[in-house]
């Protein structure tokens, strides 16, 4: 019944502006105006709406970062994230110094080269100086830009030391598990094959690197350490974005991907930062996976040394919790 | 035809005898070409037709009809991200299952993201878009009776016609339409087992594409040949149109990427059907390892996005023709700069085949091969600045009628330039990392190719209209349909860029994973209302053009006082264009507003002869 109803005004509506339309036309035609043809006072009346909406749209802007820009991301809770985020404003002011100024000659001219019966526009069809000026002019800054972030790039993807934490992050349909190489640092052998309800990640028990493995459901980052990541999924594409460490990569099934990093900001630093006693970093899933793809998120915890050592302590490695797995049938 | 080559060559002939004697054998050779047709019926007329004029018509309104459809499904996701905690019963009415308990579905959520992405991104701008001004104006502006082939063309429209069938019809089956998002990245679209959408729907998501190619192909065949072998005498390619030269190019591009697509689906279509492993490897889902073995996910996305991005372009290079023709036509003056127009349209269309990679920084691919797509990429910014001072070089000192097609230009150039400044950010890969398929890249794309393309083709159908139809669009419409337009663009988007920022990922139907996202939700509800503002708008736009159609003034001759040569046809349409001989170019499209001409525009076949007063010293 309301969707009737909803239909029948939605067709009135329509039948209302038709009718509408049609009055405004003949009035048009009695006074021998023409509503097709562009007259002075079409180009007045837009020009000057031009001209305004240069400034509601400046307006907004301004509007819309001042209160949005408490949203931003807390300052980075990674080393190299300090180097992204300066590069990023650097290249934002770069951008919002041309975005003004062209904005501002685009509506400008528009609005004040509005049409005048009374004038002619400037035959100008080229000028090989201004072209010139303004082909060099951003190719000296793109590739100021280019060059910038390349060395940036080359830094944050440098090879990990060789004594750099390795965390294993395994994404599935539609959660995270974590593996660390426990005391040898070194993850086991695992594979697809060998997985079951029991064995998320499909360990290889035959391997004696892996007996010491930790596989936990919480991410813990050691703060001040280098952290390689590294990174795996079992059946469609994830990825694994930590947008506080200014970070992300994929999980490709059949491959193995990585990011290293070096955590700066225990959970309790940034919980001082944001002014939230709840604050807690937060791995998200950030490629569309399936329908629970946007609650296929994980909760990251980066400690200070000792809480870092005193947790992994408490955490029991494949071996025990094999032994214990097999007590009680014994 | 012996001579041939001189009659549809560059050169301009001096004698006036010269001239007549080609213009006779023109009318002898298309007199010849056109005597075999019969009268036309409705079926060969409105149908299957094969004159471009006409086709030009079937692909506007089919892609009117898919944009709604687009739109349709963008107003639902919008209502679910804006208030993701209501109820909204009529959704049960509207969507059925899909909306049980006034809830939209997840997995609806996702398949409507995905149609709407496809159905935009081709069915519209890419079909919609080039379909539509291609067809019309590549016979019209070169001085052609037709395209070079007629027939391919009308197979061009009906594959266009069938893909867009199958496509929306994939929205009505019971498993749901394709959902893995528009570039549909195996395993997740291989798999049916990782989400319903990657069932039948996804089967029929392939057949569409594939549909879809088939047109493309044909129709950008079509294009070129045109262009090159059937200009008429005097117009040589520094006399075209911008429109033109950018028709060419972006048919180019099709024809240059869309095979790679047409192989990627096809590869995708032998994994989910033929047990190959192209895509696929090492998977592990429902409770099953399964066989695939030794394929790389990775090779899909390669090939994906070779296609990919030249598509972007694909869909902004006739959008910046169309605005170009526009810009000039309505400053009263020359486009500024017209070879480095034509130039910098060149050096988007080759970097745009070598920066694919930019899309895939996150992929694991070797950092040092991201590196060289960092360096392409921001190459691309060179020749887009040209073309933006250009723009503003063309509009200073003009005299500008604002039309509603001239508002809609000014509008994409706006757009052009926001987009285009925020895309320097996401192509340095040290930048991306962070931002990657966050809303950051939703507001960029949406802007820089999403609604300029759309502005340019509002410009389009706005300025053409009267060549189409014969008749004239209401002006009062068109002026509130853009300032709607114009007032919504930015404001669904600018917000998303802050979306981003925080660290919001895209095709997320709700903000429950954390709770930071929470705080979020009055940005989501202000975007959402402005979308459907926007939404709104287009109304206004679709009644005009349909009203407008059977009620508009009729139209004279050449009511934006133009250049070029379809203003030079008369208004009613007639298989062939010109009732007489074909129109003989003698200048390039861009004499306004010339000092010391008598009119503020200089039709292209009227000679420098008659012209003595204005001509400049190499034209005499």
């Amino acid at each position: 019944m309301m969707t009737l109803l909803i239909l029948a005004i939605l067709v009135l509506l329509i039948i209302a502006i038709a009718r509408i339309v049609r009055i405004v036309e003949l009035a048009n035609e009695l006074s021998g105006e023409d509503d097709s043809v562009i007259n002075e006072s079409d180009n007045k009346f837009n020009g000057r709406m031009l001209f305004f909406i240069m400034f509601a749209t400046f307006g907004y802007f301004g509007w819309v970062t001042m209160k949005y820009k408490q949203f931003l991301l807390p300052e980075s809770a990674s080393v190299h994230g300090l180097a992204t985020d300066r590069m990023l404003w650097i290249t934002f002011a770069i951008i919002i110094a041309v975005f003004v100024v062209t904005q501002i000659l685009l509506f400008t001219f528009a609005f004040k080269y509005s049409h005048d019966k009374s004038r002619r526009g400037l035959f100008y069809p080229d000028d090989h100086k201004l072209e010139i000026l303004w082909t060099a002019l951003p190719t000296i800054v793109l590739i100021t830009l280019v060059g910038y972030g390349l060395m940036v790039w080359n830094k944050i993807t440098a090879p990990a030391p060789k004594d750099a934490v390795v965390i294993e992050l395994y994404g599935k349909q539609f959660d995270w598990t974590v593996r660390y190489g426990g005391k040898d640092n070194n993850l086991g052998k695992s594979n697809f094959r060998l997985i079951t309800d029991n064995n998320v990640v499909g360990i290889d028990y035959t391997d004696e690197k892996g007996k010491d493995d930790i596989i936990v459901k919480e991410l813990h980052l050691p703060v001040g350490k280098d952290v390689l990541l590294v990174l795996h999924s079992r059946d469609v594409i994830h990825s694994a974005y930590l947008p506080h460490f200014r970070t992300q990569m994929n999980c490709v099934p059949g491959m193995s991907t990585q990011f290293h990093l070096v955590p700066r900001l225990t959970t309790a630093a940034m919980r001082l930062i944001t002014k939230n006693d709840k604050f807690d970093y937060v791995l998200l899933c950030n490629k569309v996976c399936g329908v629970a793809h946007y609650n296929m998120a994980l909760k990251v915890i980066c400690d200070s040394p000792e809480e870092y050592a005193a947790w992994m302590k408490s955490q029991k490695t494949v071996a025990e919790s094999m032994s214990q797995a097999a007590e009680p049938a014994m | 035809m012996s001579d041939n080559k001189q009659a549809h060559g560059t050169e301009i002939p001096q004698n006036e005898q010269l001239l007549e004697y080609h213009s006779e054998v023109w009318a002898q050779h298309h007199a010849h070409h056109d005597a075999p047709e019969e009268k036309p019926n409705f079926w060969s007329h409105y149908i299957f037709s094969t004159d471009h004029k006409m086709i030009s018509k079937q692909f506007l309104i089919t892609a009117i009809f898919m944009a709604v459809a687009g739109m349709f499904l963008s107003t639902m996701f919008r209502l679910q991200l804006g208030w993701p905690e209501q109820k909204f019963m009529f959704l049960e009415t509207l969507l059925g299952k899909w909306g049980e308990g006034g809830k939209l579905n997840p997995n609806f959520y996702l398949a409507a993201v995905t149609i709407h992405g496809t159905i935009l991104v081709f069915m519209v701008l890419t079909g919609g878009l080039s379909g539509t001004f291609a067809n019309l104006l590549i016979p019209l502006q070169i001085g052609a009776r037709d395209m070079a082939s007629g027939f391919l063309n009308m197979l061009s429209y009906w594959f266009f016609f069938a893909s867009s069938a199958v496509m929306l019809s994939s929205l009505f089956i019971e498993t749901g339409a394709a959902s893995g998002g528009w570039t549909i990245y195996p395993p997740l679209s291989a798999l049916p087992q990782a989400m319903p959408g990657s069932g039948l729907g996804m089967t029929l998501w392939l057949i569409s594409m594939v549909l879809f190619i088939v047109s493309s192909l044909l129709g950008g065949i079509n294009y070129v040949c045109t262009i090159l072998n059937l200009r008429t005498r005097g117009m040589s390619m520094t006399r075209l149109p911008l429109t033109i030269w950018a028709f060419m190019i972006t048919a180019i591009l099709g024809i240059l990427s869309f095979p790679v697509l047409f192989a990627a689906a096809l590869l995708l279509v032998f994994d989910r059907s033929m047990g190959t492993s192209f895509y696929l490897s090492d998977i592990f889902i429902d409770g099953h390892a399964l066989d695939y073995s030794g394929g790389s996910p990775i090779l899909y996305q390669h090939l994906f996005w070779f296609l990919g991005h030249p598509e972007v372009y694909i869909i902004l290079l006739p959008a910046l023709g169309v605005t170009s023709e526009v810009i000039a036509v309505q400053s009263r003056k020359p486009i500024f700069g017209y070879k480095a127009m034509v130039g910098s349209m060149l050096v988007i269309a080759f970097l745009s085949f070598i920066v694919w990679g930019h899309h895939m920084f996150v992929t694991g691919m070797n950092p040092f091969l991201g590196s060289v797509f960092v360096f392409t990429t921001l190459l691309v910014a060179i020749p887009s600045a040209v073309k933006t001072f250009n723009y503003l070089a063309t509009l200073w000192k003009a005299n500008i009628v604002l039309s509603p097609a001239m508002l809609f230009a000014i509008g994409l150039v706006s757009f052009f330039i926001t987009g285009g400044l925020t895309g320097i950010i996401l192509g340095n890969s040290a930048l991306d990392i962070n931002i990657h398929d966050t809303y950051f890249v939703v507001a960029h794309f949406h802007i820089v190719m999403g609604s300029s393309a759309i502005f340019g083709m509002f410009a389009g159908v706005y300025h053409w209209f009267p060549r189409m139809f014969g008749r004239m669009m209401n002006k009062h419409m068109g002026y509130l349909h853009f300032w709607l337009t114009f007032a919504s663009v930015y404001g669904v988007f600018f917000p998303m860029h802050f979306l981003g920022l925080a660290g919001v990922p895209r095709r997320y139907y709700a903000d429950t994973a954390w709770e930071g996202f929470h705080t979020l939700a009055n940005v989501n509800s202000m975007i959402s209302i402005f979308a459907f503002i926007g939404a709104f708008a287009q109304f206004v736009f679709i009644f005009n053009f349909f009203y407008s159609i059977f009620r508009g003034r009729k139209a004279v001759q050449n009511p934006w006082r133009s250049n070029t040569l379809e203003w030079n046809a008369p208004v009613e349409h007639l298989h062939g264009n010109w009732p007489g001989a074909i129109p003989v170019v003698h200048r390039w499209a861009y004499d306004y507003s010339k000092p010391n001409a008598d009119e503020d525009f200089i039709d292209q076949t009227i000679p420098y002869s008659q012209t003595t007063k204005s001509n400049l010293p190499m034209e005499t």
